[in-house]
């Protein structure tokens, strides 16, 4: 009986699941294969600006299936991948671009982490150092003077003693 | 014992790193900064909402007047928190009011400009979002402050409160009319 109704319910669920994928996919790919890979790829490397943190490949925002079309547009039009990323940085700005763009402003963030590694390597060397200093006056202590000395001899004496 | 720099130094790097952060708590990442202050407003051509008469272009907005853009949606919730106070400036005659119907059913947007009242001097309707996308809009409501000759002074984005309006429209409202230059921005 199970295995009769098996494939009936397999069916059941591969064309329920079917059409819930046609109804996420709204978009449509580009004919050419090569340039549908180049729009993906775009739509990887720009932000989508409801969710932020979430490429505009990613989202299900309505913003960014809008975006992702007009990347297909601007390709279909004949743009390079930095005339359609330029279209999209005149309208939003830099934000959404994923990667920051290395210019002026942005030279901080792009030198921060090389600066903090040299601060650091600067911060050990001093400590290292400031190590080898203490460690070379322990090694050389001061000579003892005449009192220092007479008192070493009392002690050792007192201890020999009878 | 004698104070030494490596002694203030983990100090000093808290202190830094604590101050950029504080600073960091009021920063709002749902405020993206427009790209196109100072620039001239995009290209388009709209027609108007459903039942209204006057569409809306670029070329009504470098017509010499200071105009307010209020890019809405009917089903913006707070389109309808902010929309008394734009029928408040329409009433003063403080500024004229473009709107930009962002993505609406022509049915839908027609109803709500008939219940709520109609502040807008003149309305487009872009059911695509191609236009709203061409003004950089992500999230509405949004408002921007147009110069005499068509430029955007000020990007104002999420619903506009009575301090907003006050505080920051106004004033760069009443600048930018006295202002020959056309220079003020927010």
């Amino acid at each position: 009986m199970l295995r009769r109704l098996a494939a009936p319910i397999a069916a059941l669920f591969l064309a329920l699941f079917a059409s819930l994928a046609l109804a996420i996919g709204v978009d449509e790919p580009l004919a050419d294969p090569a340039a549908e890979q180049r729009a993906r790829e775009i739509s990887r490397s720009l932000r989508c600006l409801v969710c932020q943190n979430q490429s505009i490949e990613d989202s299900n925002a309505a913003l960014a299936r809008d975006l992702r079309r007009i990347v297909r547009e601007r390709i279909e039009a004949g743009d390079s991948d930095g005339q359609v990323r330029a279209y999209l940085v005149a309208r939003y700005g830099d934000w959404v671009l994923l990667n920051p763009p290395f210019k002026a402003t942005t030279y901080l963030l792009w030198f921060a982490p090389i600066l903090l590694l040299m601060f650091a390597i600067g911060g050990v060397m001093l400590y290292y150092r400031h190590l080898r200093a203490r460690a070379r006056s322990e090694v050389e202590p001061a000579a003892l003077s005449a009192e220092e000395r007479g008192r070493i001899k009392e002690l050792l004496s007192e201890r020999t003693g009878p | 014992m004698k104070l030494r720099p490596h002694h203030i130094a983990p100090v000093a790097i808290f202190a830094i790193v604590a101050v950029f952060l504080y600073w960091g708590l009021y920063l709002n990442p749902r405020q993206i900064p427009t790209a196109l202050k100072s620039k001239p407003v995009p290209e388009f051509e709209l027609p108007p909402v459903q039942g209204r008469s006057l569409g809306l272009s670029s070329e009504h907005l470098r017509a010499g007047e200071v105009t307010l853009v209020n890019v809405f949606a009917s089903w913006c919730v707070p389109c309808r928190i902010e929309h008394p106070l734009l029928m408040e400036l329409h009433a003063k005659e403080e500024v004229t009011i473009h709107g930009l119907n962002y993505k609406d059913p022509p049915r839908q947007a027609a109803a709500f400009l008939d219940e709520l009242g109609d502040p807008y001097s003149r309305t487009g309707a872009d059911p695509t979002g191609r236009v709203g996308i061409d003004w950089g809009v992500y999230g509405v409501p949004e408002t921007f402050v147009v110069t005499r000759d068509g430029r955007i002074a000020c990007k104002h984005i999420g619903p506009l409160t009575p301090n907003d309006v006050r505080d920051k429209i106004v004033p760069l409202v009443r600048a930018l009319k006295a202002d020959p230059k056309q220079e003020k921005t927010c």
